[in-house]
């Protein structure tokens, strides 16, 4: 039976009816394959899911125990396709990995089926997550649920736009320089990324290992904290997760005061607010500015001085980065295998036909800034100007800041092959980039439209206080109402 | 600091990618036009800022002893060529076939 009523339920009630017998174990996930069904394929259809496992889903939903104390009994999350499944391929959105199913699974795979969620689906993505569109996947460009003439964001789009057309009401993505808040300011739902080391890093394909974090897609704030609960947490299988304990993210979600925010100081970065900033975008970020004021913040003017260097430092360390996580796809353990001349002739005709045009001239860009002669003039340069864009966040936090309010993206999203220059793309990037150089959490939540399409207002708070930014998340939602997406 | 075409098949080589002459070309104009806008680093004063990517995220180390991953499949399930505990990988086509040389090293 086909109930679509629940996927306008949040997660947490859904998730607590299954477990109580409320409602029939499998009744959300029989939700959800109706509305992928209807949403995904065909001429007219999102392209946003690559691989479904129905039946495997099923299975896992038939073998569950209904235990009250899981958080996400009998509810299906969406998974970008660079999260190791056992059930589905893991193909990154390359040619170079298409049929490989991962002989393990990622850490937080394990977490979401141990709190009792199933994964019925994998999203489409930017080829090795490497774009800010999703028209870069070897397997097809998605459509934004809203507008099919323009682009989801990226490169978690596919993620994204699963949740906004309501398939799922959670969805895993990740983020390396804005992949999981941009798509979710483009398509009118919340996107986190976490503190670098709060998520495990354990399955998931790494791009850049130094930026990467698995992020979480929510319809609302409460969706999204729910899934980063369960994902939450140091992993003996990734050394780079801190064992800082994992707080109640949910803990403001019915607070009654009518000032929640009394004693938060907001701040409002001004090159984050730049001259050329659309001035409608300006607006809604001056209402939630308001709100938040209202609710009893503080909201002052601050600055990060450093913040106009974040997309080159991004564009040098992130390709340096993947020039060499991505040396390992070259025909002899994974995917594709094209044969040629010799070993060496084998690695070049597997490489070049099976990774697509961007990442190819990313891993050749990471490779010239690495090389000798341009190490120190690029890729060392770039690690000293990252220290100073870090610094900034560390003494803006100091100065008893505690979250800052930005704009998420430059724009709406955009006409999908409308942007051809490499670096005018890069440039999608500029107001997320920052807080994976710096490692900071932040998120991008709905906070209006223009023309009719969302805007995204971004939250960034200190290292593991993920939980005051949900704090000041659930009160501006709650203040936003319906006005976030009108 | 202009990429010229040399540098290009250069880089091309040490990440083993093959290139076709007309995408040599077009990567010169598409990297000199990303890296153009880099050279704005070398104008900022870093002082003495830490070089060290790890201060940022105060990464911890843990002990240098191999763990074990809990593989949901046995190891010859996904990857069926294995000899004395090792992972064989297909020939090389120039190399000819597995069986015509079977006390080679295959992998």
């Amino acid at each position: 039976m086909n109930d679509s009523s629940l996927l306008t339920r949040s997660a947490a009630d859904v998730a607590s009816d299954i477990a109580a017998g409320r409602l029939p174990r499998d009744a959300a996930l029989e939700a959800s394959l109706a509305a992928m069904a209807s949403e995904n394929a065909g001429p007219d259809g999102l392209n946003a899911v690559l691989w479904s496992d129905a039946a495997g889903a099923h299975a896992d939903i038939a073998a569950l125990s209904l235990n009250p104390m899981q958080l996400l009994t009998g509810i299906p999350v969406a998974i970008k396709d660079n999260i190791a499944t056992r059930t589905m391929p893991t193909t990154c959105g390359s040619k170079i990995l298409e049929g490989y199913v991962s002989p393990f699974e990622a850490t937080v795979i394990a977490r979401l089926r141990a709190a009792g969620a199933v994964i019925p689906m994998k999203t489409n993505m930017d080829e090795f997550a490497m774009g800010s569109s999703t028209e870069n996947s070897a397997y097809g460009v998605t459509q934004h649920p809203l507008d099919h003439t323009r682009v989801p964001g990226g490169s978690s789009g596919g993620s994204a736009a699963v949740v906004a057309a309501g398939v799922t009401r959670i969805a895993l993505g990740s983020e390396t320089g804005g992949s999981v808040r941009q798509p979710a300011a483009f398509c009118g739902i919340v996107g986190v990324k976490p503190t670098y080391g709060r998520v495990s890093r354990h399955g998931l394909v790494a791009f850049a290992s130094s930026l990467d974090q698995v992020g979480v897609f929510g319809t609302t704030v409460d969706d999204a904290a729910l899934g980063l609960q369960v994902i939450a947490g140091v992993d003996p299988l990734d050394s780079t997760t801190v064992d800082v304990p994992v707080a109640d993210y949910r803990a403001a979600r019915s607070v009654a005061d009518d000032q929640p925010l009394t004693g938060v100081v907001v701040g409002r970065p001004v090159e984050y607010y730049p001259e050329s900033l659309d001035p409608r975008m300006r607006t809604l970020l001056e209402r939630s500015a308001d709100h938040l004021r209202a609710l009893g913040a503080e909201v002052r003017d601050v600055s990060l001085p450093h913040t106009s260097l974040a997309i080159p430092v991004y564009y040098i360390v992130a390709p340096a980065e993947a020039s060499s996580n991505l040396a390992r796809f070259d025909g002899v353990r994974y995917g594709l295998r094209v044969e040629g001349d010799g070993l060496r002739g084998m690695y070049e005709a597997t490489r070049s036909q099976g990774f697509g045009p961007e990442v190819t001239r990313r891993i050749l860009l990471g490779t010239y800034v690495l090389s000798a002669g341009y190490y120190d003039a690029y890729y060392k340069r770039a690690m000293a100007v990252r220290r100073l864009i870090a610094d900034d966040f560390t003494k803006v936090f100091a100065s008893g800041v505690h979250v800052l309010l930005t704009p998420t993206t430059p724009s709406t999203a955009f006409l999908a092959g409308s942007r051809s220059d490499p670096y005018e793309m890069y440039l999608s990037d500029i107001f997320t980039a920052t807080a994976n150089l710096a490692g900071v959490p932040a998120m991008s939540q709905p906070i209006g439209r223009i023309d009719g399409l969302p805007v995204g207002g971004q939250l960034l708070a200190a290292h593991f206080d993920e939980s005051t930014m949900f704090r000041v998340a659930y009160a501006l939602e709650r203040a936003l109402g319906r006005e976030a997406h009108t | 600091m202009a990429v010229s075409e040399q540098d290009v098949r250069h880089v091309a080589a040490l990440a083993r990618l093959g290139l076709a002459d007309d995408r040599v070309q077009a990567l010169v104009g598409e990297l000199n036009g990303i890296l153009a806008h880099m050279d704005v680093l070398q104008q900022v004063e870093v002082g003495g800022a830490s070089l060290d990517p790890d201060a940022a995220h105060r990464i911890r180390m843990r002990d240098d002893v191999p763990n074990p991953i809990a593989l949901h499949r046995a190891r010859e399930d996904f990857a069926p060529n294995m000899r004395d505990g090792l992972f064989l990988v297909p020939r090389l086509s120039t190399h000819g076939t597995a069986e015509s040389a079977d006390d080679e090293d295959e992998g």
